[in-house]
C-alpha cells in the first residue's frame, strides 16, 4: 500500500495536500479505496459550500455499500473534481491522483498524521 | 458465536475478506474485488462456497404427500434426479422460506433452503410432519459449492465424464465422482448463468475446492464471494429471502405464482391465500433512471404518495447501472411507470421495467 510522504492524512483515512496559495486538495486514502473496494458512485458537493473538520462533505458508494467521507479541513470548496462523477474507480485505481475537493479560506482542520504516523494508526486500528 | 464452514482455512488462504454472514464466517469477496469476480461468472467462470446453505432430507413412504402439503409447488410428477423449486407459506400464506427440492429416489428427497432460515425450517418441517416422514438436517455434514458461468461445463468435463454431466437445468446427479470424491453434481445456480452446485462431504470440500480451482485456472475460474454472489442474483432479478419476500410476503406478491399450484386440493397456507385473492403488492424491477445508486430499504414515490419501498438495489457490474427490485402497490406496478425513489433524503428518478435486468443469451 502506498501513502506518499508530502501528504497529511486524517483518522478518518482522507489524505489532504497543502498547496502554496494556501488551498488543499482532499482526497481517499490508498488504504480507505481499498478498504471500501470497488467504488461506484460519488456524490460531492458544490463549489461555495462549506465544509466542517470532521463532518461528512461527501458520501462514496462500493457495490456494496454507501460510505461518508469526512472533512479533515474548515472552510470553503473552491474547486470540486467532477471527472469523479463519471469515472469513480479513479479512487480506486490512482487514490492520490483522485482528489475530490479543493478547501480554500482555511480555518481550522482535524488532527492530521504524517505516512508514518498513519500507517501506524491503521495497522493499530486493525490489530 | 459464528460458525465456520469447511473451507474457512481455504478462504483466508485466498485472501477473502471474512464477514459474519447468517451465522457464518464467510468471503465478501477476495482480493479481485466484487465487479471482478461479477464479471467473471458473466463472461468465464466463478467458484462460490455456499456451504452455509441448509440441507435437509426427508424419507418415508409418505414423503412425497408431506411435501406437497408443506409446499406450494406440486411435486407428484418429479423424476428421479428433477429439482423443482417452492416458496414454503404459513397458515397466512407468508412465506417461510424459498427452497429447492431434489428427487433421490421414490421416497427419498433432498431439500436445500437458506441458512438463515434452517433452523426454523426444520421445526417447521418436524413440527407439520405425518404418516411416514422423517426430516433429517444433515446441514453440518455436507459442503456446497457453485461453479457458475459459461465456461462451467468445459472445466467440468475435464473432470467427470460427459455422461456424468446433468444436461438439463435443474437436474442432479446424485451418484458424481471427480478426483476420487463422490458428489452430486446439480446444474442450478443463483448467478442468472449455466454452472453447477456440488454437494459432498464437508471433510473433502477443501480438496474439491482446489481440484476446481486448478483445473478451472486457465478457462479463467476465480474464486467468488457473497459481495457477487448479491450482485449476480439481482442482476437476474431473483429473489433474496428476507428482501424480496418474508413471513408477511405471499408468494403471489413476490412474483412467484407460477410456484404456487392452487389447483392442489390442499396445501399449507392455500385456504389465506384463497381468501386473500389478487395480491393487492407486486414486485417489479426498477431502472434508475437518475444519478445515485438505489439500495434496499428506500421508499417510493409517485409525486408525493408512498406506493412502496425497495427490496434489494445496487450498482450491477455487467449493466454497469444502478437496479433494484422494489416491492409496490399493484395498481402502480404496470411496466414503464416514472417513479421516484427516497434515497437519503434525496429524490432519484426510475422506472418500473419488466425483470430480469440481465438475462443470458443461450448458446
Amino acid at each position: 500500500m502506498n501513502h506518499p510522504k508530502e501528504l497529511k492524512y486524517s483518522k478518518s483515512h482522507e489524505w489532504v495536500k497543502f498547496l502554496d496559495d494556501g488551498t488543499a486538495l482532499v482526497g481517499l486514502t490508498d488504504y480507505a479505496q481499498d478498504a471500501l473496494g470497488d467504488l461506484v458512485f460519488v456524490n460531492l458537493p458544490e463549489t461555495g459550500d462549506e465544509v466542517t473538520a470532521g463532518e461528512a462533505f461527501a458520501d462514496v458508494e462500493s457495490v456494496k455499500a454507501v460510505s461518508d467521507v469526512f472533512s479533515p479541513l474548515t472552510g470553503t470548496v473552491a474547486e470540486v473534481n467532477e471527472e469523479l462523477l463519471d469515472v469513480p474507480e479513479m479512487l480506486n485505481n490512482d487514490p492520490y491522483g483522485a482528489w475530490l475537493i479543493k478547501v480554500e479560506n482555511i480555518t481550522g482542520q482535524d488532527e492530521l498524521l504524517d505516512a508514518d504516523a498513519y500507517i501506524q494508526f491503521y495497522e493499530s486500528e486493525e490489530a | 458465536m459464528e460458525l465456520k464452514t469447511p473451507l474457512y482455512e481455504t478462504h483466508v488462504k485466498c485472501k477473502g475478506k471474512i464477514v459474519p454472514f447468517a451465522g457464518y464466517l464467510l468471503p465478501v469477496q477476495y482480493g479481485t474485488g466484487v465487479i471482478a469476480e461479477h464479471m467473471a461468472v458473466r463472461t468465464a467462470c466463478g467458484l462460490f462456497d455456499v456451504s452455509h446453505m441448509g440441507e435437509i432430507t426427508c424419507a418415508g413412504r409418505d414423503a412425497l404427500k408431506n411435501l406437497n402439503e408443506m409446499l406450494t409447488n406440486d411435486y407428484t410428477d418429479l423424476r428421479d434426479g428433477q429439482a423443482r423449486y417452492s416458496p414454503m407459506c404459513n397458515e397466512e400464506g407468508g412465506v417461510i422460506d424459498d427452497l429447492i427440492v431434489y428427487k433421490v429416489r421414490d421416497d427419498h428427497y433432498f431439500i436445500v433452503v437458506n441458512a438463515a432460515n434452517k433452523d426454523k425450517d426444520f421445526a417447521w418441517m418436524k413440527a407439520h410432519a405425518f404418516g411416514d416422514a422423517v426430516f433429517t438436517d444433515i446441514s453440518a455434514s455436507v459442503a456446497q459449492l457453485a461453479l457458475q458461468g459459461p465456461k462451467a461445463v468445459s472445466i467440468l468435463k475435464k473432470l467427470v465424464p460427459e455422461e456424468a454431466i446433468p444436461q438439463k437445468y435443474y437436474s442432479c446427479n446424485f451418484h458424481g465422482r471427480a478426483g476420487g470424491m463422490d458428489c452430486a453434481i446439480s446444474r442450478t445456480g443463483y448467478t442468472g448463468e449455466d454452472g453447477f452446485e456440488f454437494y459432498l462431504a464437508a471433510e473433502e470440500a477443501p480438496k474439491f475446492w482446489e481440484l476446481l480451482m486448478e483445473t478451472g485456472r486457465e478457462e479463467g475460474l476465480i474464486p467468488c464471494g457473497l459481495g457477487a454472489r448479491d450482485t449476480l442474483r439481482l442482476e437476474a432479478a431473483m429473489p433474496l429471502y428476507g428482501h424480496e419476500m418474508d413471513d408477511t410476503v405471499t408468494p403471489f406478491e413476490a412474483g412467484l405464482g407460477m410456484f404456487v399450484k392452487m389447483e392442489k386440493e390442499s396445501f399449507i397456507g392455500k385456504a389465506a391465500l384463497l381468501e386473500k385473492g389478487r395480491p393487492g403488492r407486486k414486485r417489479v424491477g426498477l431502472k434508475v433512471t437518475g444519478r445515485g445508486i438505489v439500495r434496499e430499504h428506500a421508499d417510493v414515490y409517485i409525486g408525493e404518495r408512498r406506493i412502496g419501498v425497495t427490496t434489494s438495489g445496487t450498482h450491477c457490474p455487467y449493466l454497469k447501472a444502478p437496479a433494484a427490485m422494489a416491492l409496490l402497490d399493484a395498481s402502480c406496478s404496470s411496466v414503464g411507470t416514472q417513479v421516484e425513489v427516497d434515497v437519503r433524503g434525496r429524490r432519484v428518478a426510475a422506472e418500473i421495467v419488466k425483470p430480469p435486468f440481465y438475462k443470458r443469451t443461450v448458446k
